[in-house]
């Protein structure tokens, strides 16, 4: 499966790209991500949400990094889904902004896994990482993911009435 | 606390649901003092948007008191006295940096629904279907209000509701109509629909400096109010389904220098075409009945401006393309950006060349929301604008 997503932000590259490279801030935007820990010689370990309370792990190492630029990475042997990808920072035309681009490539295993990532990826992989970057585009240009009410719980692509939650946070389950 | 809620085609019900929270730390709870009715609402009303779930909230022309704010809010504090614009608008983005408010990168996050209809997407508005957002609505005791440094306009004591409520949306709207048009001493404009957007579209016209503005509506009721104002009125009914002619007449034969359809998808009229229109959207193959608008686009004279503030939300047939291509038809549009109108338009409200508080016709308390939406819809009673209280 590859997928590939461009959206502009009113930041540098720089910015952008600091901000990316520190892999333990990428859950503030990628929903399913629960967390990214750093463990050294551009090596990470990533920790993904799936449905039923359960989690799929990898871990990941940087293949390409250049400086405001470019990061590229590749998950390592024994990942529950196997993947890479690039994301690119480049200047848009007449100083307004920086276009940001991702590409991904992923294997989801068949099997009871396999169905579980494509329950992870919403059965929409190419949606979610757009809705992901969307999500990075927010939270560099207003400090936060944007929610409203109907986009609470999980996935943003899955809806709930337009009107205020119970409470909130909203419970584990929700 | 109590809220309107969509419960399905020509069904609101005001019911019990759960106080707004903070959710983001940019946002504000705002204690409601005064709400209305849109005509834009009636179309959910009816069952002509997409999106809409069971339990949503109406509600995107608000005002009140600020009763909590979110820890990034620096401008506003508990206590102070606000109008919120409809547009939900995060003031840092592309668009919004140049005055485009209504077209917020940032804002709706369910982009990805109105990607799939209209290419890209728009910011989010209060209570007006999922694709733009899925916020819940201010026809509520308290609504979340985000980006509550950017949206919210602070309004001064010792100044009523109803003066400077309808800067939220109707004003601003039919102020943004008028203001595409491009008006020029000696010009004048024709405007079809005589609701509250047409008439803040006739008195914003003549703010702009129209010698004559013309109307057409069917309503009687909603063309004195417009004659009120000082402009000449045309009730298309009584024109033998020669409105254009009729129009002509009126200018010189020449047509009038710029029209405005402050009509939208729920057009009436039109004749054998009309029938089709109501046909096709009855089952779906065209989302919007165009009737206003290609009239204004054979109305207006060559080399002039046509100004579109009614709502479409998808599909139309039978538009008379021709005859804007090769007239030379300049066409403006779009949700207005009510955050770059609303200074200017408070300040005319308090030197005194506009009491917005004409149009409010009804005023009813939040309870009795759906017998509002009921006289809006079937122009009983010679409603134009229902103001509730909750």
């Amino acid at each position: 499966m590859n997928v590939k997503k461009t959206v502009t932000i009113e930041s540098s590259p720089e910015e952008l790209y600091n901000f990316w490279h520190n892999f333990e801030n990428l859950p503030r935007f990628m929903q399913h991500l629960e967390s990214v820990r750093v463990t050294g010689d551009g090596r990470s370990h990533w920790k993904a949400k799936a449905p039923a309370g359960q989690t799929v792990e990898w871990d990941a190492q940087v293949t390409e990094d250049e400086p405001n630029r470019l990061i590229g990475w590749h998950s390592l042997e024994g990942a529950d889904v196997q993947n890479s990808g690039t994301v690119r920072f480049t200047p848009a035309t007449g100083g307004r902004g920086t276009v940001v681009q991702v590409e991904m490539q992923y294997d989801a295993p068949g099997g009871p896994l396999g169905v579980l990532i494509a329950k992870l990826f919403n059965e929409e992989p190419d949606q979610q990482v757009f809705e992901d970057l969307r999500a990075f585009k927010q939270v560099m240009e207003t400090g936060e993911v944007v929610l409203s009410d109907a986009t609470l719980s999980g996935t943003r692509l899955k809806q709930r009435p337009g009107q205020p939650p119970e409470t909130w946070p909203l419970p584990e389950s929700a | 606390m109590k809220a309107n809620c969509w419960m399905g085609t020509k069904n609101v019900e005001v019911q019990e649901v759960p106080d707004p929270k903070i959710l983001n730390q940019h946002d504000a709870i705002v204690q409601i003092s005064s709400t209305a009715i849109c005509g834009s609402d009636l179309h959910m009303y009816n069952g002509l948007l997409p999106t809409m779930d069971r339990g949503d909230v109406l509600g995107h022309e608000f005002m009140g008191e600020i009763v909590e704010v979110g820890r990034e809010v620096k401008n506003l504090k508990v206590g102070d006295r606000v109008i919120v614009p409809f547009p939900i608008s995060c003031g840092n983005c592309f668009m919004c940096k140049q005055g485009l408010f209504s077209g917020c990168e940032n804002t709706n996050p369910n982009a990805w629904q109105q990607e799939l209809v209209w290419g890209h997407a728009t910011g989010g508005v209060y209570g007006y279907s999922h694709m733009l957002g899925g916020y819940a609505g201010g026809q509520a005791q308290y609504a979340r209000v985000p980006f509550a440094d950017v949206n919210p306009l602070k309004i001064p004591a010792g100044i009523e509701d109803e003066k400077v409520l309808f800067l939220t949306d109707a004003f601003p709207t039919g102020y943004f109509a008028a203001h595409n048009c491009d008006i020029q001493p000696g010009d004048t404009i024709a405007i079809w629909g005589a609701g509250p957007i047409g008439q803040f579209a006739t008195r914003s016209a003549f703010l702009l400096g129209a010698e004559r503005v013309i109307v057409i509506d069917r309503v009687d009721y909603r063309l004195q109010m417009a004659r009120d104002a000082g402009a000449e009125t045309v009730n298309f009914e009584e024109t033998d389904g020669l409105l254009l002619d009729v129009i002509k007449d009126m200018t010189g034969g020449r047509g009038p220098d710029a029209c405005i359809d402050a009509v939208g998808m729920q057009a009436t009229g039109g004749g054998l075409l009309g029938v089709m229109d109501h046909v096709k959207q009855a089952v779906k193959l065209e989302t919007d009945r165009p009737l206003a608008l290609r009239e204004v686009m054979m109305a207006v004279r060559t080399g002039g401006r046509v100004s579109i503030v009614g709502d479409y939300a998808g599909l139309i047939d039978n538009v008379p393309f021709g005859a804007v291509m090769n007239r030379g038809i300049t066409m403006r549009m779009g949700q207005a950006p009510v955050q770059k109108y609303y200074h200017e338009l408070l300040d005319r409200i308090l030197k005194g060349e506009i009491d917005p508080s004409f149009v409010a016709t009804h005023t009813l308390p939040l309870d009795e929301t759906p017998r509002g939406y009921e006289l809006m819809d079937n122009k009983e009673d010679g409603c134009v604008k229902v103001v509730l209280k909750p």
